[in-house]
C-alpha cells in the first residue's frame, strides 16, 4: 500500500507539473503569439533535380562529372577547398593516368611542402597522390578574404546540407532581386529581411541572405568541350551538383550495384528459409491437429449448414 | 533446464563424446538453443525480435572492431579518418554504413522486443529478473550509442555531447563537477573523445555479458507465450531446434533484407546532415537533435518549461531519468496475475494508447522546440507517467480479465469455449470469448 502510494504521488507530481507547464505555455502563446519570422514566410524548399546517380540503380554520368569538375576547377576552386578528394580519384571520372598527372601538375595552386635542403616551408607542384590544395592557408585567412564568411569545404557539401544535390543546384540558380521578389502568397520581402551590403538575397538559403556572390552569372561562363550541352547557368549548376555528389561519395555507384546483389541474395535466402520453415513446422502442426467437431473441415460444414438455415455466425 | 521432458544431450560421434566428457560445451549449446530447450509451441512473430537483437549486437561488434582499426580518436583526426574509411579503405563505406545503420536497427528490434514484453506481460513473475536484465542492456545500449555518435566528431557529435553531459549540470551543487568529471574538461575536447572511444569499445562486451545473464535467467522459467498461460506438459512445447531456429532463420534473412535496403540505398536517411560538418565549438547548429531512438526522452526533457518549486531544467532531467528507471519497478506496479494483454481488455486499450503516446513523444522530440511540438510533448509525457505510475496499478486492481485458456495446447486447438480461468483469478461474471 505504501509503495503504491509512492507510485501515485510520483506519477501525479510529474503529470501535474507537465500540465502546469502546458497551461503556462498555452496562455503565454494566446496572450503573446509569436510573430512569424521572415525566414518562415520567404524560405523555399530546394527545386527538383534529377541526376543519373539517383535511385537504387543510379550510377554516375561520367561526361557530366567531367563538366562539373571543369566548373569546380574554373569557378569554385578560387574560394572553396575540396580537401577529402585526391587528384588520383579523378580517374573514376574517366580521365586516364597521364591526364590525371597533367591535371595535378598544372593545378593553379601548389601544395605545401618542406624544403628538403633547408627544412623551411615551401610549396611544390601537386601529384596524383595529393588531395586538392586549399585556396587559403587556414580558416582565418579564408574569413579575412571573404568579409568574415568561411567558404565551406565542398567535399561533403551534398551530404552536409539538408536537401543534398538539389539544394546546391537551387542555391546556385536561386539568386534573385530582393526588390522584385514575391513569395507564393504574393507578399514582398519586408525591409528587415533585405540583404545588407555584402550579402545576396537567395530564398533557398536558410536565412535568405548569403555571403557568397552569385558564382554562375552568365551563359557560356565556362567553355565546354565539343559534344557537350550548351553551358547555360542552369546546365552548369546541374553539372557541378552532379560532380559534388560524386565528390561526397565516390563509392556511390559501387554501393548501389552491391546493394542490388545483396538484396537479391537475401530475398532468395528468405524464400528458401521460409519454405524450410514451413516444411519443418508442417509436422508439428499436424501433431496438434484437432479431431471431431473442432476439425476445421467440420467447422466449415457447420458454418455452411448454419448459413443455409439463415442463422448468423 | 526447467522442464522434465527436456531432452538431454546424447553425443553421437565419438569425438563429440570425448569433448562432452571433458568440456560439455556442445551440451550447453544443445540445452540453450538446441533440441534440448523446450519452447511454447504458440509463439508468434513478435517473439523473433530477441534473436534479431542478438544478431544486431553481433553485427555492431564485428563492424565496430574493423572500424576501430582505422579510426583515430583525436579531435584533429577523427572526422578525417572516418572520411578515409569511406573513400579509401576497401569496403570501408560498407562497414561504416553497416555500423551506423546497425545502431538504428538494433534499437528498432529492441523497442519491438520491449513492447512485446509490455503487451504479453513478460516482465511478470517468474521473469522479473529477465525484464530487469533487459533494461540494464537497454541502458548500456543507450550509453554506447550516445558515445558512438560522438566519435566521428561532426557538428552533431560535438553539440550532442555538450547537451547530453549538460543534463548533469541541472543538479544543484554536484551537477557541474560531475559534468566536468565526465567530459574531462569544461567542454567536449580530446579527453572526452578518447574516453568515449575507450568506453564505446568496452560497453558492447559488457552488453554481451548481460545478454548471457538475460538468456540464462530466461531459460529457468522458459519463454512466455501469447496466451501468458504457463506451460503445463510436453504437448505445450516443441524443441527450440529445429522449430524456432527455422522460424528465426527465415525471419532474420527477411529482416536483414530491410536492413540491407537501408544500408545500400538510403544510408544517411536516419542520420543528420550536420554530422557531415566537422565539429566546430564556435558555431552552434540551428537545431540540435539527438538520434531518433532518443527522441521520446528528449521530448520528455523539453516538456518541462515552468519553474515549479524546482527549476524547469531539473524537472526535465529528473523526469527523463525517471521515465526509464520506473520500468525497473514495472513487475510490481502491474499486479494483475494475468500476463497476456489479449485477456485484459482494459489494459489492452491503455497499452494501445501508450504505443501511440510514445510515437507522439518521438515525433515531438525530433521537431524544433516550437509551440506545438512542445505542447504535444507535454500532454504525451504526462500520459507516459500517468500510464505507468497511476493507470497500470489501478487497472491491475479493478480490471476483470477474460477467461484464460486451460493450456497452450487448448488455445492452439481453438477450444476457447471450454476455457476457464486458473485458480486465484477473479473473473467476475462469466464472459466468453468469441471463437
Amino acid at each position: 500500500m505504501f509503495y503504491r502510494a509512492i507510485s501515485y504521488i510520483v506519477g501525479l507530481a510529474f503529470a501535474g507539473v507537465l500540465l502546469i507547464s502546458l497551461f503556462m505555455g498555452v496562455s503565454n502563446y494566446v496572450s503573446n503569439p509569436p510573430a512569424p519570422l521572415p525566414e518562415e514566410d520567404f524560405h523555399k524548399e530546394p527545386k527538383a533535380l534529377h541526376l543519373a546517380s539517383d535511385g537504387a540503380f543510379g550510377h554516375f554520368d561520367k561526361k557530366q562529372l567531367q563538366r562539373g569538375f571543369q566548373i569546380y576547377k574554373e569557378v569554385c576552386s578560387a574560394c572553396h577547398s575540396l580537401s577529402h578528394v585526391a587528384f588520383r580519384d579523378l580517374e573514376e571520372l574517366g580521365y586516364n593516368e597521364a591526364e590525371v598527372k597533367a591535371i595535378a601538375n598544372q593545378w593553379a595552386l601548389e601544395v605545401p611542402d618542406i624544403n628538403p635542403e633547408t627544412g623551411e616551408a615551401a610549396t611544390r607542384k601537386a601529384t596524383p597522390a595529393d588531395r586538392f590544395p586549399s585556396p587559403y592557408a587556414n580558416d582565418i585567412a579564408a574569413r579575412a578574404a571573404n568579409s568574415g564568411a568561411l567558404p565551406p569545404d565542398l567535399s561533403l557539401i551534398t551530404q552536409a546540407r539538408e536537401g543534398g544535390a538539389p539544394y546546391v543546384y537551387s542555391i546556385l540558380t536561386g539568386y534573385q532581386n530582393p526588390d522584385n521578389y514575391r513569395n507564393e502568397e504574393g507578399e514582398p520581402l519586408p525591409a528587415s529581411a533585405k540583404p545588407t551590403p555584402g550579402l545576396h538575397f537567395n530564398p533557398y538559403f536558410a536565412n535568405l541572405n548569403i555571403r557568397m556572390p552569385p558564382p554562375l552569372t552568365s551563359d557560356g561562363q565556362v567553355t565546354y568541350a565539343p559534344g557537350n550541352p550548351a553551358p547555360t547557368v542552369d546546365q552548369m549548376a546541374r553539372d557541378i551538383a552532379a560532380f559534388l555528389v560524386w565528390a561526397a561519395e565516390p563509392n556511390l555507384a559501387t554501393r548501389h550495384a552491391a546493394g542490388v546483389a545483396v538484396a537479391i541474395f537475401l530475398l532468395f535466402a528468405s524464400i528458401l528459409g521460409y519454405l524450410a520453415y514451413r516444411n519443418i513446422w508442417a509436422e508439428a502442426k499436424r501433431k496438434v491437429r484437432v479431431t471431431g467437431v473442432l476439425e476445421p473441415e467440420n467447422q466449415a460444414k457447420t458454418r455452411r449448414a448454419k448459413r443455409k438455415q439463415g442463422v448468423a455466425g | 533446464m526447467s522442464f522434465s521432458w527436456a531432452k538431454s544431450y546424447e553425443p553421437k560421434h565419438p569425438a563429440m563424446r570425448w569433448l562432452d566428457e571433458r568440456l560439455p560445451l556442445p551440451r550447453l549449446v544443445y540445452g540453450a538453443i538446441g533440441g534440448g530447450y523446450p519452447v511454447p509451441r504458440n509463439l508468434n512473430y513478435w517473439w523473433n525480435f530477441g534473436v534479431l537483437a542478438g544478431i544486431f549486437l553481433t553485427i555492431q561488434i564485428v563492424t565496430g572492431i574493423v572500424l576501430a582499426m582505422w579510426f583515430y580518436a583525436t579531435t584533429d583526426g577523427a572526422f578525417n579518418s572516418v572520411e578515409h574509411i569511406m573513400r579509401d579503405v576497401n569496403a570501408g563505406w560498407l562497414i561504416r554504413y553497416a555500423h551506423s545503420n546497425g545502431a538504428s536497427f538494433f534499437f528498432v528490434v529492441t523497442y519491438i522486443h520491449i513492447f512485446r514484453g509490455l503487451y504479453y506481460g513478460s516482465y511478470k513473475a517468474p521473469r522479473e529478473l529477465v525484464w530487469i536484465l533487459g533494461l540494464v542492456i537497454y541502458l548500456l545500449m543507450m550509453a554506447t550509442a550516445f558515445m558512438g555518435y560522438v566519435l566521428p566528431w561532426g557538428q552533431m557529435s560535438y553539440w550532442g555531447a555538450q547537451v547530453i553531459t549538460g543534463f548533469f549540470s541541472a543538479f544543484p551543487l554536484v551537477g557541474e563537477p560531475i559534468r566536468i568529471w565526465l567530459l574531462g574538461g569544461y567542454a567536449p575536447d580530446q579527453a572526452t573523445l578518447t574516453r568515449f572511444f575507450s568506453l564505446h569499445y568496452l560497453l558492447p562486451f559488457v552488453i554481451a555479458a548481460v545478454v548471457v545473464l538475460h538468456i540464462w535467467a530466461l531459460h529457468i522459467p522458459g519463454s512466455n507465450n501469447p496466451t501468458g498461460v504457463d506451460v503445463k506438459d510436453e504437448k505445450d512445447t516443441i524443441p527450440f531446434h529445429p522449430f524456432y531456429t527455422a522460424k528465426d532463420g527465415w525471419f532474420a534473412a527477411a529482416f536483414l533484407l530491410v536492413y540491407a535496403l537501408v544500408v545500400y540505398f538510403a544510408p544517411n536517411a536516419l542520420g543528420h546532415a550536420d554530422n557531415y560538418i566537422p565539429a566546430n565549438p564556435l558555431a552552434t547548429p540551428a537545431h540540435i537533435v539527438p538520434e531518433w531512438y532518443f527522441w521520446p526522452f528528449y521530448a520528455i526533457l523539453r516538456a518541462f518549461t515552468t519553474d515549479f518549486i524546482l527549476p524547469a531544467k531539473l524537472w526535465g532531467v529528473l523526469a527523463m531519468f525517471t521515465s526509464i528507471l520506473l520500468l525497473f519497478f514495472l513487475p510490481w506496479l502491474d499486479r494483475s496475475p494475468v500476463r497476456s494483454g489479449s485477456y485484459r481488455p482494459v489494459f489492452r486499450t491503455f497499452f494501445i494508447i501508450l504505443v501511440i503516446d510514445v510515437l507522439l513523444l518521438g515525433w515531438a522530440g525530433g521537431q524544433p522546440a516550437t509551440a506545438l511540438p512542445v505542447a504535444i510533448g507535454q500532454i504525451a509525457s504526462a500520459y507516459y507517467f500517468a500510464h505507468f505510475l497511476i493507470i497500470l496499478p489501478l487497472v491491475s486492481k479493478y480490471e476483470t480479465p477474460l477467461p484464460l485458456p486451460r493450456s497452450i495446447t487448448d488455445s492452439v486447438l481453438h477450444g476457447e469455449k471450454q476455457e476457464s480461468a486458473p485458480a486465484g483469478v477473479n473473473t467476475g461474471n462469466k464472459k466468453t470469448v468469441a471463437g
